[in-house]
């Protein structure tokens, strides 16, 4: 056990720091959730060119080339943090398209689509869920039919995030209708504009449009713009959700949560007392700090585990399930200490936050259910990590 | 920057845990329960040949030197076999008030037999770290001390004392001393006696020589943090069995633990203690290194670990049905243990004020 992070890590925190003190006001005060700004893809490019994001990625495809430091990867998160300011860009694309190609894409693959991704000029959506398939990703039905040097493509997906903003989509198909249920799917990636192609937005219970439903009538798609062959769509879905549940969860963000949650119950009244002093509310925010540190420390020990090559076991399992539990605990404390002013909403007076609070125990619950939901987590937990019986095969319909 | 256990800790924890299998099997534990015994003696010696008893201690007194991550190490596995031995007071109390704030007479008279296993010591600090019930307390006075210390910890077998008076002065007993009445307190937990201490006069030495609020302080952080590591190994070892049940008991033609209800249970035991893990780590490692925020993060330590203790004592009982309830599959002694650990040196109501306190939030 040893928490200090020595000479060379303390001297690369120097850098970030002097990073952050000469560039930090050029920072995007808003990250939108869809479509980056131009001050946003100013933002990136330069966070690139420093390292400070999309740090391992090769040179060649728009990184910054740097060896693998696990370390290094957080101490720039502390100091972002630390300092209020946006990291790089996070979207499906860089999160979850970019490490799927470069572990599984083609060469003209990688060249033509990691650089542009990760300056954030081309955007993507995930289209796996279905109507009818949800947490059983694998039956989808949504087919791809081979016509000549292409597919095409007949279908459904729903709750397909960013959709209406998004230049291209990385999606599962089936091609192999003969195929058993998990080697009938391929993973195809294809621009949104592409003929056939409608776009229906579905507005959420946060009063956005946060999703979509995406149809497809008879959509061309070269047969080229596969990844890693036919019928391995499972597969390389499977290595997407890896680096998804990766994200999901994050103990940085509840720790900075509990900051404002903290400075909001020293400012807010009620009766003319701090909610601070209220001892009611102040215990429940001590329980939560107690799972806030839990969860950070339970982070720097897995860190320490993937540094070392070691696999942490039921410890990685459980953070998912645990971590969205928590911001949702948060946000939900936060709301309970301002009352009345918590359920205000839009642009309503008294409003605090510009409404952040409800917009997080709402959205939040959206991140308890995507991903994998928690029930479907809890069976992960105990199959693989307790090594329970698994679930029965379901009869045949 | 490592956020892990040694080698050599992987092993301690091994070699402890493979000794309490052998030498406190159920029937062991159920032996000395039904006695109502002080502790199991063998125990007790088994654990002091492995250094248990000093591994706090300085190696010049005959100790082993070692961190509170490796005592918290060992207090993990007492939990995990629900051993009937003392260790919390013993073995990592008082050897911190005696390093904190004894003499060097007092060090040297004492430390080497706590080390060896030789003497044990109790801890009367209830009324300091719980809060005072029944009008308990202690007065100090010309070398004397007067009135009533409930809650002592490893107390039916102890050679000596240490109390805190109600000014947070540390004192040293024998157990022996005229006008000490000793009476036993039977707890849930038969594992780990409790007693009370009745002071009419009672000669003391105070530990003096260094600053005994501050060791007070100390003694009871460490405390909280072994309890708590106490209820992390318990904890696992009822959710072990659980998964074990379930694996092996039919119910409608099938394993019970292929029926989600029964699976989700365990998951959420799992996912709920495991983070306690890292807490109490983190919390035995501030211990030693990092004194401004060893007392928080103690106190966060010691109140989530019962919280998660008791839902994983209640759930894991349940998942044994009707057997659960019974004697007869033992495993209401990892409940009670649990369950004793709560309450001792403070709830986590306690505990989460002194947290708020701590930090500036709440007026003592
Ligand atoms: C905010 C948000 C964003 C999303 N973004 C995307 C996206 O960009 N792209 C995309 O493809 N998808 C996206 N999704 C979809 C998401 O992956 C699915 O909602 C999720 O996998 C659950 O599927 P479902 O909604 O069909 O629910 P269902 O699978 O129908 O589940 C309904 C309920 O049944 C339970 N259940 C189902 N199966 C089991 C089982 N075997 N055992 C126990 N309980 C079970 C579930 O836990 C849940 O409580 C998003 C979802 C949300 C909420
Ligand atoms: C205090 C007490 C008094 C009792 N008195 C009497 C009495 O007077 N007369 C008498 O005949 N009996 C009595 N019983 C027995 C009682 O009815 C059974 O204990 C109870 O029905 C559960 O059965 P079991 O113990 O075999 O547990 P099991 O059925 O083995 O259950 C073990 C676990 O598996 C779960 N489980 C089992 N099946 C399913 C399923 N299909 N889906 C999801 N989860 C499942 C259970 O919920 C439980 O958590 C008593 C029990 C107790 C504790």
């Amino acid at each position: 056990m040893d928490l200090a992070y020595g000479p060379e890590y303390e001297a690369f925190r120097a850098e970030v720091r002097a990073f952050i003190a000469q560039h930090g006001a050029q920072a995007p005060r808003r990250f939108g959730v869809s479509r980056p700004s131009e001050e946003t893809q100013n933002w990136q490019r330069l966070l690139i060119e420093h390292g400070l994001t999309a740090r391992t990625i090769p040179k060649e495809y728009g990184g910054y080339g740097a060896e693998p430091d696990i370390l290094k990867s957080r101490i720039i998160a502390e100091e972002f943090t630390a300092a209020g300011l946006p990291m790089g860009i996070a979207n499906q694309g860089i999160s979850m398209l970019v490490p799927t190609l470069l572990e599984l894409g083609t060469e003209e693959q990688k060249k033509k689509w990691i650089a542009p991704t990760l300056r954030g000029e081309v955007v993507w959506c995930q289209g796996y869920s279905e109507p009818g398939s949800g947490s059983d990703l694998a039956s989808l039905q949504t087919k791809a039919v081979e016509d000549g040097d292409d597919f095409i493509i007949n279908g459904q997906k729903i709750w397909t995030s960013t959709a209406h903003a998004s230049d291209m989509i990385f999606c599962l198909v089936r091609t192999e209708p003969e195929a058993k249920k998990h080697e009938g799917i391929s993973y195809l990636i294809f621009s949104m504009q592409t003929p056939g192609i409608e776009v229906r937005p579905l507005k959420t219970m946060t009063g956005h449009a946060e999703f979509n439903e995406v149809f497809f009538t008879d959509v061309r798609v070269p047969k080229k713009d596969i990844v890693a062959g036919r019928g391995h769509g499972w597969f390389v879905a499977n290595a997407t959700l890896k680096h998804e549940r990766g994200m999901l969860g994050d103990p940085n963000q509840a720790g900075t949560r509990l900051k404002e949650i903290t400075d909001l119950m020293h400012k807010e009244t009620m009766d003319g007392t701090r909610l601070i002093d209220h001892p009611v509310y102040r215990d429940r925010l001590v329980a939560l700090q107690a799972r806030v540190f839990a969860m950070q420390f339970h982070g720097l020990r897995l860190l320490t585990a993937a540094a070392k090559g070691e696999d942490p076991g039921i410890a990685r399992l459980i953070v998912k399930l645990q971590g969205c539990e928590l911001n949702h605990q948060l946000a939900a404390l936060a709301i309970d200490a301002l009352g009345e002013i918590g359920v205000l909403y839009e642009d309503s007076p008294h409003l605090r936050a510009q409404g952040a609070w409800q917009h997080r125990y709402m959205f939040d619950l959206g991140l308890i259910i995507g991903g994998g939901t928690a029930q479907i987590q809890k069976n992960i937990i105990s199959e693989r990590g307790l090594g329970m019986p698994r679930e029965p095969k379901p009869a045949k319909a | 920057m490592e956020f892990g256990l040694s080698e050599d800790q992987k092993l301690l924890q091994e070699s402890i845990g493979r000794t309490l299998e052998k030498v406190s099997p159920l029937e062991r534990v159920r032996k000395a329960a039904d006695e109502h015994a002080a502790y199991a003696g063998d125990v007790w010696q088994a654990l002091s040949e492995l250094g248990v008893a000093g591994m706090l201690i300085a190696e010049e007194h005959g100790g082993m030197g070692m961190g509170l991550l490796d005592a918290a190490l060992a207090s993990e596995m007492l939990g995990r076999h629900v051993a009937p031995a003392p260790f919390v007071a013993t073995a990592v109390m008082a050897p911190i008030a005696l390093a904190g704030a004894g003499s060097k007479a007092q060090q040297a008279a004492w430390l080497p037999k706590l080390a060896s296993g030789e003497a044990i010591t109790g801890v009367a600090v209830s009324e300091r770290a719980a809060g005072a019930r029944e009008g308990a307390g202690v007065a100090a006075s010309g070398g004397k001390l007067n009135g009533t210390a409930l809650f002592a910890l490893d107390a039916a077998g102890a050679d000596i004392f240490i109390v805190a008076d109600k000014t947070g002065g540390l004192h040293l007993v024998t157990g022996d001393a005229k006008g000490l009445t000793r009476i036993a307190l039977t707890s849930i937990d038969l594992t780990r006696p409790l007693g009370e201490l009745r002071f009419d006069n009672v000669e003391a030495e105070p530990l003096s020589s260094g600053d005994a609020g501050a060791a007070l302080k100390r003694m009871v952080d460490a405390g909280r943090v072994m309890l708590a590591a106490d209820t992390l190994g318990a904890g696992w070892a009822m959710i072990e069995k659980a998964v074990a049940y379930a694996g092996e008991r039919k119910q409608f033609g099938r394993v019970i633990g292929s029926f989600q209800a029964v699976k989700h249970m365990c998951a959420e035991m799992a996912a709920e203690l495991e983070p306690c893990r890292s807490l109490v780590w983190y919390a035995a490692h501030a211990f030693d290194t990092m004194p401004d925020e060893a007392s928080l993060i103690a106190a966060h330590a010691k109140a989530l670990t019962s919280e998660t203790g008791r839902f994983v004592a209640r759930t894991a009982t349940e998942v044994h049905g009707g057997m659960g309830f019974t004697d007869l599959v033992g495993l209401h002694y990892w409940f009670k243990r649990i369950g004793l650990n709560r309450q001792l040196l403070g709830s986590p109501e306690r505990v989460r004020h002194e947290a708020a306190v701590l930090q500036g939030w709440a007026a003592d």
